[in-house]
């Protein structure tokens, strides 16, 4: 079993807190392409299109015939041969982080593998494969024991690869919504210790606003997105004390693009949407990055909910779909700032979500509850891109196949 | 020497025995907008974009790039923002005769009504009283309702926005017939959000302070402080809207003259 994590002790002010810094970086093309099935939570290997034969570490042409390599989703099930403890490294962030366990493990899918070991994994054990990002954004193998363990993801090498809720004071900036609101409720569940709620108009009451504010664990703030100083004043407050940041903030609309579009709506949407990113990114990113190493809370994702849309464009929904792409684009940038400094930038894409704004669009709808679960999921498992709901999961995979079709599709 | 009548304006301005008093909330982010129903558009709030100050943008000056609607916070509104007043002439805020934008006003008292009654409707008969009290409004005069709004400013009761929409004090029709065409006045200046009552798309006619100022020339003055530093009669108001090219209202500061009591 895992000793669960304690709760952290406020800061020794005579203390310098630990530096954020990420493992090694410098990674092949084909390395940086297993990081993006990482991203999504999946494993994968390469596997040999000639002989058939599963490969790894990443490479560009078979070891065994020469012949292309394409990324398959692999059996993750492995043994344990041999355990190591790294007690030295030469690595500023191993060294932050030792004693480390690694070990020799032989996929079910043919090939060895070096691998990082869950504290309950151990020689000989059948163990469970995964595939993650590290805080630098480089994919990386990591053995899960084959069954649930007692606090299992309390293990301090598991959780160098998660942004787990725990013991975490977490931001939702827009606690107006019914998705704010369940999103809040399932991150203290999941062990977070204080969550901001953002409300963009303390003046004006919103329905749920007299439960949510009870509940101990919430505290509210006032947080408009489209005000640059509202934001900045809350960057100020919590600045420091802020672990995860979570966006769920969005203006959605319908109206096409010459037909129905009203540029005033368009306006608000962009200005919430894209530039509301920006502003919060600007408030928070840069304390947070200084803190991504900073013991059981350390800062640790920023995470946004986005349409799914973005991907594609959407008939009837043009001015959110075109706000997502924006916001897409933003995030891939926030993305690569942002691994410099160790914190993950999570996109949850969502398809069409069952509110006011959405009523004339036919069923399956996400409701508050699935989106809460995939926003949890991706933080236990720091995975960048979840896909909330069917819509979402379906397009998703049509856009990776085929984006050109899928922006026909979805713009007819 | 007979002086003329601004130099004793003059005068008097230096002197202290005319005072400008300011009539104007600050537009700030967070000042409440009008708040429609969700499928209409919406007025945007007051938004403030820092350009420079004092750094890398703009090294030795500072300023902003600022954003609102045209009826956001204090403001103007002309007779082309209503559809009753669309096809007058002269009815946006770069047209609005020059001359409109200096007028005395008279002060109606409606305090203690509002606060008793947060619906409270303005009425031929109230007016008609009042006037029997204090005397007759005189013509081409700006009509300030004094409702204390001003104070609730920052709670939720400035709007008071319920689940049955905005409740704040408003005149009905009759009120604003008999303002508009027996008192020929030149508009409603309110600190109520709009010159309408909170419920008054329930009135009939509907929105009368809009539909009737509007449709004959008069103009509102919204979201204005300060009405009870007002004498009931001979202040003056300065009202200056921006001059927007066919513009529909503005965010402008208007102050009000008014004479020192003596001492």
């Amino acid at each position: 079993m895992t000793e669960p994590l304690p709760t952290p002790k406020r800061k020794d002010p005579l203390g310098r807190s630990t530096l954020g810094h990420v493992p090694p970086g410098l990674r092949s093309r084909a390395a940086t392409e297993m990081a993006t099935y990482a991203a999504q939570g999946r494993f994968v290997l390469q596997s040999c299109d000639r002989c058939r034969s599963v490969t790894y570490p990443p490479r560009d042409r078979c070891p065994t015939c020469w012949g292309t390599l394409t990324w398959v989703d692999q059996d993750s099930g492995a043994r344990v041969e041999a355990v190591t403890t790294i007690r030295h490294s030469t690595d500023n962030f191993f060294r932050n982080h030792m004693p480390w366990r690694i070990g020799t493990v032989r996929l079910d899918a043919g090939p060895v593998a070096i691998v990082h070991l869950h504290g309950d994994v151990h020689q000989g054990d059948r163990v469970r494969m995964t595939l993650r990002l590290d805080r630098g954004g480089n994919p990386a193998l990591f053995a899960m024991p084959k069954e649930e363990t007692p606090n299992m993801q309390d293990d301090p090498q598991l959780r160098c690869f998660t942004a787990h809720p725990k013991h975490r004071r977490i931001l939702v900036t827009d606690g107006r919504s019914a998705i704010g609101q369940a999103i809040a409720r399932a991150l203290l569940k999941a062990g977070a210790q204080t969550v901001f709620l953002g409300d963009a108009d303390p003046l004006m009451r919103y329905p749920g606003k007299a439960e949510i504010e009870a509940q101990e664990g919430i505290e509210p703030v006032s947080l408009n997105m489209t005000d640059s100083g509202s934001v900045q004043e809350l960057a100020a407050q919590l600045g420091g004390r802020v672990d995860i940041v979570i966006n769920t903030a969005c203006f959605v609309r319908p109206g096409g693009v010459a037909f129905g579009a009203k540029l005033s709506d368009l306006q608000a949407g962009f200005d919430l949407g894209v530039l509301g990113l920006v502003r919060l990114a600007q408030g928070f990113a840069p304390a947070m990055s200084a803190r991504s190493d900073d013991g059981v809370n350390s800062a640790a994702a920023f995470l946004d909910i986005l349409p799914v849309s973005g991907l594609s464009g959407q008939f009837g929904y043009a001015g959110a779909a075109a706000s997502a792409a924006a916001r897409l684009s933003l995030l891939s940038g926030l993305r690569g700032e942002m691994q410099q400094t160790g914190i993950r930038v999570l996109s949850v894409l969502t398809g069409p979500v069952d509110d006011d704004w959405h009523q004339d669009l036919p069923q399956p709808k996400v409701v508050p509850g699935q989106l809460a679960r995939a926003v949890v999921h991706a933080l236990t498992e720091g995975q960048e891109f979840t896909c909330a709901g069917d819509v979402a999961k379906d397009l998703f995979a049509r856009w990776q196949a085929n984006p050109l079709l899928t922006m026909r599709e979805e713009n007819r | 020497m007979t002086r003329s009548p601004l130099t004793l304006l003059a005068e008097a301005l230096a002197d202290r025995t005319v005072e400008c008093i300011d009539l104007t909330n600050t537009l700030s982010p967070d000042f409440p907008v009008i708040v429609l129903p969700a499928e209409f558009g919406q007025c945007a709030p007051f938004r403030m974009e820092k350009v420079s100050r004092y750094d890398d943008n703009g090294p030795a000056w500072y300023w902003n790039n600022i954003s609102m609607n045209e009826h956001t916070g204090t403001h103007f509104d002309a007779p082309a923002h209503w559809v009753t007043g669309k096809d007058l002439p002269s009815n946006t805020v770069d047209a609005v005769p020059t001359q409109d934008f200096v007028a005395p006003v008279v002060v109606i008292d409606i305090s203690k009504e509002a606060a008793a009654d947060a619906d409270f409707v303005l009425t031929r008969a109230f007016l008609e009283d009042w006037e029997a009290q204090h005397g007759e409004i005189p013509k081409r005069h700006w009509i300030a309702l004094r409702t204390d709004w001003y104070k609730r400013v920052g709670t939720p009761e400035y709007l008071n926005l319920k689940e049955d929409g905005t409740h704040s004090p408003g005149p009905d029709g009759s009120a604003m017939e008999f303002l508009v065409h027996e008192r020929d006045c030149v508009g409603l200046a309110v600190e109520t959000v709009g010159t309408d009552a909170g419920q008054a798309f329930h009135f009939n006619p509907p929105l009368p302070a809009h539909s009737i100022l509007h449709g004959n020339g008069r103009y509102g003055l919204q979201c204005l402080t300060n009405l009870d530093k007002l004498p009931t009669f001979g202040a003056m108001i300065v009202a200056c809207p921006l001059k927007i090219e066919g513009g529909s209202g503005s965010p402008l500061r208007v102050i009000a003259l008014v004479e020192r009591a003596p001492a």
